[in-house]
Parts: C-alpha cells; structure tokens; sequence
C-alpha cells in the first residue's frame, strides 16, 4: 500500500518515489512578431523518463543547453510540458500544482533578489510566502546566514552590494528556510569560493540526513556530482542518454569504447560526445 | 547546525491554508512597503513632481477672474482623485513589470500562494500608499489655496472612493497581463492605458466637451465615475442616498472586471507558462 499523493513519508518502505518523470517532452517555438512565421525550434526535453527515489540526491549532467534548467523549471511548475506526466510525491504536476509547490523550493544559478533590499528584508518576504511567520524567524534567518558566512552588518546591507558568492548564499539560505522536502537546485556553487562550496554541499548533505529531504542537483562540477549524488543522469541536446551511480557510469562508458574509463568527465565525454563545457544551441526559454 | 523546520507530513486543513494566505498577503504588502522605503529618493522625486504638477494646474483656475474658487475646487478635486487612482493602477499593474526587472519573478510564481492571494496584497498596499500620497498632496494644496469645503458630504465621498477603489483594482489586474503577455513592451502598454484614462474621464475637464468617441470611451472608464461622484459629495454637497447614479456602476466594473482579471490573469500565467515567458528580463 501506498502513501496517499502530497503526503511525506520520511523514509518508510511504502514511500512514494519523490520524483516519477514518464516521456517528458518539451519543445520551444520562436515566432516572427508580424507573420507568426516559426524562426527556429528547439526540443528542449525529448521523452525524458526518470525516477527518484525519496532522500536521493539526484545529478543531472549536460552542457549548456542541453535541457538541465527547462527539466528543473518544469519540476518547479514554472514552464508547462507539451507531453509525458510529473509526479512529485505522487502528485500530479498538471492536477496539483498548488500542491507540489509546498513541497518544493528551487535554487537558480542566479541569485534572484530584490536588488535594493536587504537579505533580512528579502528572506522575510520568500519565508512569509512559505507559510513560516513569529518572533523565530528573524533569529533563524540571522543565524543561518550567519552559518554561511555573512557578517551582522552584511545582513541589513542591500542585496546589490553583495558579492556574487554572499548573494549565492542568501539564496541557499532561502531554499533550506523553508525546509522543502524536494530541492531543485541549478548549478547552486558556480561562483562560489571551495569554502563556500563546501558548505553549501554540508548544507544539502544535512537536509538529506536531517529532514528527509530529496535534491535533484544540476551542476557543471563533476567533482561535486561524484561526491554528492547518489545517481546521475547523463542529458544532451534534451534526450536522457544515461541514468546510473557514478561509478556505473564509468563502466558503462567503458563498455562503449572497450577500455578503462578512470574519471567522470570522460565517461561524460564517452557517452554524449561532447566536453562538459562545450555550448550547444541554446533553448528560447 | 541549523536547526529547520520538518516539512508538514500532510496538506495543511482549511484553517492553516487561510492563515498562511493572510500571512503571504501580508508578505506582499510588507515587500512593497520596504521597496518604497529603499527607493526613497524615487519616492519624494514623484511626490515632489506630483504635488508641483498638480499646484500648476490649480494655479491656472485661480488665474481665471471668474468664479476662480469653484474652478480651483474642481481642478483640485481631479488631481486629487487621479493622484489617488494613478497609484492604485500602478502599483497593480506594474507589479509583474518590476518582478521581471528586479529578476524575482520565477521565485514568487512558484511559492505556495493563491493569485487572489498575490493581488490582495498588492492590491491592499497600493490602496494605503494611494491613501497616504494623496493625503499629502491634499496638504499641499490646503497649504497654498484658501478653499471652502462647508459644503462637502465627505462620508459620500468616502464610499465613492471605496467603490472607485474596487473598480480600478480590478482595471489594475487586467492591465498587469500585460507584462506577463509581452516580456519587453507589457510596461509600455499599461502606461498608454492610463494615459488613455486620464485623457477621457473628465480628470480637469467635464467629459461634456470631448468629441463623441471619447465620450463613449469616459462612460466605460471607472475614472469617470469617481470623479463625477467625487465632486457631487464635496462641490454639490450631494447626499449618500442620491449616488447610485455614480455608484452603479462603479461596481458593476468592479464585480466585473475583478473575476474576469483574475481569470484572464490565471489564463496569461498558463500561457506564459506553456511558452517560456514567465521569466526575468534585464
């Protein structure tokens, strides 16, 4: 028997997976403004098929455009899928959007702040939306900033004075406030300093072990990937070409070209032919 | 180590659902409030250009020798009036407009909050700071003109500024579509919307000496109706009883265009949404 949909289980037997994706497939169409001719289209998700376990953290590996942030922007409700289903906690993603969005909270390779207002003043606004209110939430909000680094003053200082690395943080802090119980996070660290780094990845470790909490994690990093995810998916030009721990990526990889594949990048470079770092044509979106 | 909260294992029942929509309605309002705060300069920049704008066009009723005291009451009463209405329709309908610059758009489109929820709170705000901006142009101008105002039923004026009030949020909300419809150019369009409005609803000018056409435009702009109930309570001294004329259909707007912004609204979202739009822009 199965949990009901919404509900989480923290971690029994009968958990419901965290995240089914069946056959997603999303396709963005540029059009002329006078004609509505099309100018260009771009299959951003090409029947992507996934699963994720609750407590996983989740890798998702591609280049630039590959279709990393559309799948993170469709699991964060914020682009609708032309096909294929989302269950997140066995809730529909086209049904229960107001449901899933309770559930989740998302961390963006850009900071997203107002710019002029504080980290107090903008932490207070993204918490009260999330339902979190009293006399506690200030002190949290200073203490776990605090714990990522920020200085007292720093705190009431605007936004658009912070460093790239601090406003990164603030985001973090943002996310792990309100305590979702699935994380999406796009390339969170890039940016960051190793130390920062480090505590931001403690910081998604702790949410696992602590809250019960599933990350699915977009990154560049592969160090990061190896050290955090419990699986990776392997995605190029919108299509899922792999789904499997690290280490079995490697000797998949090493099935394809008959030989050894000693590190992650190049079972990256193995699988989808491409270096990690190459662009590819950039969805619309 | 941080200590969080455990997310709850179960939806939250009717009772929490309400209090964390009154919360994030709050949130709303208080945002704005400390946005206004930080964007000080802006502010007295506006208020200062609102309030010699609006002496200016006083000044030219009291240039007039003929009956200067009733033209300087009206003229009064439209800046006043559009003072109040301009604000409301900003602050509503460039509420998506600043999230896309600001870059905070995706953020608040995912939270767990109703969009009757979102436009209360932007809506409640924008009322009290209308309120408050207009409160000091009213200074201002009681500053600087001897005016009479034995005559004003204020209560009458009162309930015609609530009624007004409902109407211009929801022309508010069907103008906020826009920025969420048109990325670069939404902005734009609510601002010809409320130029448009100023022009045709009788702000300094009776709507009586305007061609035909505009006139058809002023009798389905809510603006119209505030400002002819608006100077029947405090120029004519007309009773409560005797405004169902400008009443009427101010909330006829107001019942109308409310529900169907907010529907149209959530129709745009889910188009934004199907085709990529709903994201930051500069």
């Amino acid at each position: 028997m199965h949990a009901r949909p919404g509900t989480v289980t923290h971690g029994t037997a009968e958990s419901l997976p965290a995240v089914t994706v069946e056959h997603l497939t999303k396709t963005f169409v540029r059009r002329s403004l006078v004609r509505r001719r099309r100018l260009q289209t771009v299959r951003a998700l090409d029947d992507v098929t996934f699963h994720v376990q609750q407590r996983e953290i989740f890798g998702i590996l591609g280049v630039n455009g590959s279709g990393k942030s559309t799948l993170i922007r469709v699991l964060s409700t914020l682009i609708v899928p032309d096909a294929g289903t989302v269950r997140i906690f066995g809730c529909d993603l086209a049904r229960d959007e107001a449901e899933i969005k309770r559930l989740i909270n998302r961390v963006s390779v850009e900071a997203s702040f107002f710019k002029k207002l504080s980290a107090m003043e903008n932490l207070l606004y993204a918490l009260r939306l999330y339902g979190r209110a009293g006399r506690g939430l200030r002190v949290d909000i200073v203490s776990i900033l605090g714990r990522l680094g920020l200085e007292p003053g720093q705190i009431s200082q605007p936004m658009e004075q912070l460093s790239r690395g601090m406003q990164q943080k603030v985001a973090i802090a943002r996310a792990f406030l309100t305590a979702p119980v699935l994380l999406l996070l796009d390339e969170p660290t890039t940016g960051l300093d190793p130390r920062s780094k480090q505590d931001v990845q403690q910081f998604i470790r702790q949410l696992r072990d602590e809250h019960d909490a599933t990350s699915i994690l977009c990154t560049h990093d592969m160090d990061e990937a190896e050290r955090l995810c419990d699986r990776i998916a392997v995605i190029d030009r919108g299509r899922l070409i792999a789904v499997d721990t690290a280490d079995g990526l490697k000797r998949t990889a090493a099935n394809l070209v008959g030989r050894p594949v000693a590190t992650l990048e190049d079972a990256f470079f193995q699988l989808t032919g491409r270096d990690l770092h190459a662009e590819a044509l950039e969805p619309v979106a | 180590m941080i200590e969080l909260e455990r997310a709850p294992s179960h939806p939250p029942g009717t009772a929490g659902r309400l209090r964390r929509e009154a919360l994030a309605a709050y949130a709303f309002m208080e945002r704005n409030f400390f946005l206004a705060r930080r964007y000080w300069g802006w502010e007295i920049a506006f208020l200062v250009y609102n309030i010699t704008s609006s002496l200016s066009v006083l000044y030219i009723g009291k240039a007039q020798e003929v009956n200067s005291q009733h033209l300087i009451l009206y003229l009064g009463i439209g800046t006043l009036v559009w003072s109040y209405l301009r604000s409301v329709f900003a602050n509503i309908s460039e509420m998506i407009a600043w999230e896309r610059w600001e870059g905070t758009i995706e953020y608040t489109m995912m939270a767990p909050v109703s969009r009757l929820t979102h436009m209360l709170g932007v809506s409640l705000f924008s009322v009290l700071y209308g309120i408050a901006r207009t409160a000091i142009l009213f200074l201002a101008i009681a500053l600087l003109f001897d005016v009479n105002l034995g005559n004003a039923n204020f209560g009458g004026a009162l309930v015609v500024i609530l009624f007004g009030s409902l109407s211009f949020i929801g022309v508010g909300i069907m103008a906020a579509v826009l920025p969420l419809l048109f990325t670069e150019r939404g902005e734009e369009m609510t601002f010809i919307i409320s130029s448009v409005l100023l022009l045709v609803s009788g702000v300094y000018y009776p709507v009586s000496v305007l061609p035909g056409w505009m006139q058809s435009l002023a009798r389905v702009s809510p603006a119209t109706y505030v400002l002819e109930g608006m100077r029947a309570t405090v120029l004519d001294g007309r009773a409560t009883a005797e405004l169902g004329h400008y009443l009427l259909p101010m909330a006829v707007i107001g019942l109308l265009t409310i529900p169907v912004g907010m529907a149209v609204f959530n129709a745009v979202e889910r188009y934004a949404k199907r085709t990529g739009r709903l994201k930051r822009s500069g």
